[in-house]
Parts: structure tokens; C-alpha cells; sequence
């Protein structure tokens, strides 16, 4: 008898466990966006795939030669600081604002040429309203200035592994350490 | 005596969990459908034929060519964004995700389907977002106007489509724009422009597709980018019209945007594009 309370107990305590609902998304994720992106290995989703990785995402195109080079390096400074074994569940996101150059077997390219192809690393590219929209979440500014060169402003920003922006810095020669270590923090805590 | 202790305690855990199961699971985030619940406008849209025009900031004189373009004659107003909103709820005050806009959105408005109490409804709607009004205009089947069209539809004055050489057209347009509580006023209730278009000035400035456009740049291969230059008296002597101050005005109002805010005199119209 007490044998028997003592495992319908535990039954009931174990499909507890099994029971958790699914958290909602908070209000301002980044997650609620329905637009359809490609990656550089051609695959298709929408942004909230990438949910319960922490993001650092930046926008370049891979033409650019003046300060997109040096957001580049931002971003590999930021990947080393991060710690090893979070690195599977980080996301690096490249996002290109010129799509029409930068396609996906482009961005497999550069990518490769960039020592970028390991799995955290992601490229993605979409329409240009997509594109223009996603700009607008991180607050980005960005102007065609001619067929091949775009003005851009330089921003890195952390999105929490529900979408949430964290952290944003400006420029170029940002402080890695700083990036990394809110990521460590995001990563951490998920 | 023991024995019974862990009886009630796992007793008790049982319980805790059973209620665990009663709760619901959360919604799915199903992604928000910005398209659904299409509406049609009623507003008559003019047709500007194309041209060149000088943009305001540019890092070089080159005129920008502007293709053929419809706009709406005057600003979406109360009226219309509230049946917008009841066809798209996901749009409503209180369901609107915050990604989406600010905590202003359509503050002054007594509940989600209930206009601002002493505001006409044929007023321009102000207090959303970039991306509401972007739903709104798809909704309707158009789009927000480009900084480029909306810019050369600014040039004119009553009588001639490009007035920047007027002394005096500046000028008008600072006053109007000091003019307090100017967004709760009907649409259409002033003269004109040279177009036929309604409301440039008087009422409320507006949202346009390519806001975050505004750069603030000379050489785009310089490097370093800065945002402050463009509140310095300084960078007015860079943009191309200098004694353009209205412009410069429209252009630090939009350079300091993000599209998720909600502006109480920040309106718009719609544009369309021109079927060949």
C-alpha cells in the first residue's frame, strides 16, 4: 500500500517536469518578426529560429571596404572572448544591407575567406523591405549611396536568447570585452 | 511518527504538481500577420509627375531623379486609422507588441477602439509607429512615401512646384511649424499646394519609408560616423540649401527617429507607386 502511494507520488512528480509551458515571448523580441531570411548554406527561416541562442548581431555588406572590414574584426575580437564552450549556444549574425550583391553562395564565400564557418557563424540576407525593417529593430541607419557603396552607421548589439536587445555599442573599435562578457552573462543564465 | 511526515510531504508534492498540470501552456507565439484585415482608403491620391530635385544633404550636388509617384492629398486621419484598427486588433493599444512601438502609442485615445475625446476625427492620427503606419499603408494597398518624394512634393508653395529661391519660403514653413497644438486640426482646412496637396506644413510631420536614411556624412569612405555633428549649427553650412532651415528641421527630426516611437505631432500620408 505504501509502496504504491510512494510511486503514484513519484509518477505525478515526474510529469510535473515534463509539463512546463512554453515560456511567451516578451513583448519586444526581436522573435515577433515574420520576415523569411536566408542563411549562407541557403537554408530558409524565420528569425525565431535562432531563438534560445544569445545573438551579437551586426549589418555590412561584403563589398565594403571602409569600416565594415573593421566591424568584421569587432565581431571575431568578441568571438574569442566568449567563452568556449558557449560558443553552441551563441549566434554571431552577419546581416547583409546589400542582398542583391551578396548572395548566399557569396556569403558562404566570404564567410570561408573570413575563417567564419564554423557553426556559430551566420549570414543572412532577405528582401530589401526585410531588410530595411530589421535596420530599423537595431536602430541602424543605412543610404545607398551609389550601385555598389552604401553609408551605414556601425552598430553591435546582444539579443538575450528570447529576443530581447541587451546591449548595443557604436562605432568601430568597440570594447570586445564588454560584448563578450554580456553574452557569457546572457549565455549563462538561459 | 516519521513514516507519516514523508507521506504528507509527498503527499503535498503531488498536489503541487497536479496543479502544475492545470496550467495552461502558453500561447504559441503565432507571428503576427502584419497583412491581414486589408481595409480601402478613401483618399484621393495625386499624381506628381517625376523630376529632379536638390536633395537637402548629399555628399555631392548631384540632383536625385525622382520617378512619377501618387500621394495622398492630405494626412491619414483618426477616423481612418480607427477602422484600420479594428480590422487588424493585433494593432490595437493594447495588443500592439512593444517591438513594435513605444508606450505612447495612441495614448491620448480613451480605449482601443475609441478616439480621443475633444480631438476631431478627421484630424491627422499621430502617437504610432513607423510600423503601424507601414501596416496601415499596406493595408490599404500603398506605401509610405520616400524622403526623395515627399522632399520634391515639399518644394512647392501655392503657386510654383520648386519655391526653395523664395525668400520667403523658409520662413512660412518655420512659422507654421511653431505653431502650438497644430496636429489637432481637420485635414484640408488650408489652401493647397501648387499640386493639389493638402497639409505639407500646418499639421503634423511625417513618417516616410526611408527615415533611417538620414545619415549624417561627407566622404562615405571617412570611417568614423557621428550623429552629433547634425545638432551643431556647423553641419547646417554642409547641407547643399543652406538657408534652407525648415529642412533642416524636418531632417534632425527624422535623423533622431527610431522607427518604434510614437511622436504626438508625428503623422502620415500614403504614397503609391505609378502602374506603367
Amino acid at each position: 500500500m505504501k509502496a504504491l502511494f510512494l510511486l503514484i507520488a513519484s509518477l505525478l512528480l515526474f510529469s510535473c517536469k515534463e509539463n512546463t509551458a512554453e515560456k511567451e515571448l516578451p513583448s519586444d523580441s526581436i522573435f515577433h518578426l515574420t520576415t523569411q531570411w536566408q542563411d549562407q548554406h541557403k537554408q530558409s527561416y524565420q528569425l525565431d529560429a535562432l531563438r534560445g541562442k544569445t545573438l551579437v548581431v551586426v549589418m555590412i555588406y561584403t563589398s565594403c571596404k571602409a569600416t565594415c572590414p573593421l566591424l568584421v574584426a569587432d565581431m571575431k575580437k568578441i568571438e574569442k572572448q566568449i567563452k568556449p564552450d558557449y560558443l553552441d549556444k551563441t549566434s554571431l549574425v552577419l546581416v547583409t544591407i546589400d542582398p542583391e550583391t551578396d548572395t548566399s553562395e557569396h556569403l558562404a564565400e566570404f564567410a570561408k575567406t573570413g575563417g567564419m564557418d564554423a557553426p556559430h557563424w551566420v549570414f543572412l540576407r532577405s528582401d530589401e523591405a526585410a531588410t530595411q525593417e530589421f535596420a530599423n529593430v537595431l536602430s541602424m541607419k543605412y543610404k545607398k549611396i551609389s550601385p555598389i557603396d552604401f553609408s551605414h552607421s556601425n552598430i553591435i548589439s546582444v539579443f538575450n536568447p528570447d529576443g530581447e536587445l541587451i546591449l548595443q555599442e557604436e562605432g568601430t573599435g568597440i570594447n570586445a570585452g564588454k560584448v563578450a562578457g554580456k553574452v557569457n552573462e546572457a549565455v549563462k543564465g538561459s | 511518527m516519521k513514516s507519516r511526515l514523508i507521506h504528507i510531504v509527498i503527499l503535498s508534492a503531488a498536489i503541487w504538481c497536479i496543479s502544475c498540470e492545470r496550467q495552461e501552456a502558453a500561447p504559441g507565439a503565432a507571428p503576427l500577420a502584419l497583412h491581414a484585415g486589408e481595409i480601402s482608403s478613401k483618399v484621393k491620391m495625386v499624381l506628381i509627375p517625376g523630376g529632379e530635385y536638390q536633395p537637402f544633404y548629399g555628399a555631392d550636388t548631384t540632383p536625385v531623379k525622382v520617378k512619377p509617384f501618387l500621394i495622398d492629398e492630405r494626412p491619414v486621419t483618426n477616423g481612418e486609422f480607427l477602422e484600420f484598427v479594428k480590422a487588424n486588433p493585433q494593432w490595437q493599444r493594447s495588443q500592439v507588441k512593444r517591438l513594435y512601438a513605444d508606450t505612447n502609442y495612441l495614448r491620448s485615445w480613451v480605449a482601443d477602439t475609441l478616439l480621443p475625446r475633444d480631438i476631431h476625427v478627421d484630424a491627422p492620427v499621430t502617437q504610432l509607429s513607423w510600423y503601424a503606419a507601414k501596416a496601415y499603408a499596406t493595408a490599404v494597398g500603398k506605401r509610405l512615401p520616400v524622403l526623395d518624394e515627399w522632399e520634391l512634393v515639399a518644394m512647392a508653395d501655392e503657386t510654383v512646384p520648386n519655391a526653395r529661391d523664395k525668400k520667403s519660403y523658409s520662413d512660412r514653413i518655420v512659422n507654421l511649424y511653431l505653431v502650438k497644438n497644430r496636429q489637432y486640426n481637420a485635414v484640408k482646412q488650408s489652401p493647397p499646394n501648387y499640386w493639389g496637396v493638402y497639409n505639407f506644413f500646418d499639421l503634423v510631420w511625417e513618417w516616410t519609408d526611408d527615415f533611417n536614411s538620414v545619415l549624417v556624412t561627407g566622404d562615405a569612405r571617412s570611417g568614423e560616423y557621428s550623429n552629433d555633428n547634425l545638432f551643431c549649427a556647423g553641419s547646417a553650412t554642409s547641407a547643399t540649401d543652406v538657408l534652407n532651415y525648415a529642412a533642416f528641421m524636418r531632417f534632425s527630426m527624422r535623423a533622431g527617429l527610431k522607427a518604434h516611437y510614437t511622436v504626438a505631432n508625428l503623422g502620415f500620408r500614403c504614397a503609391k507607386d505609378v502602374d506603367e
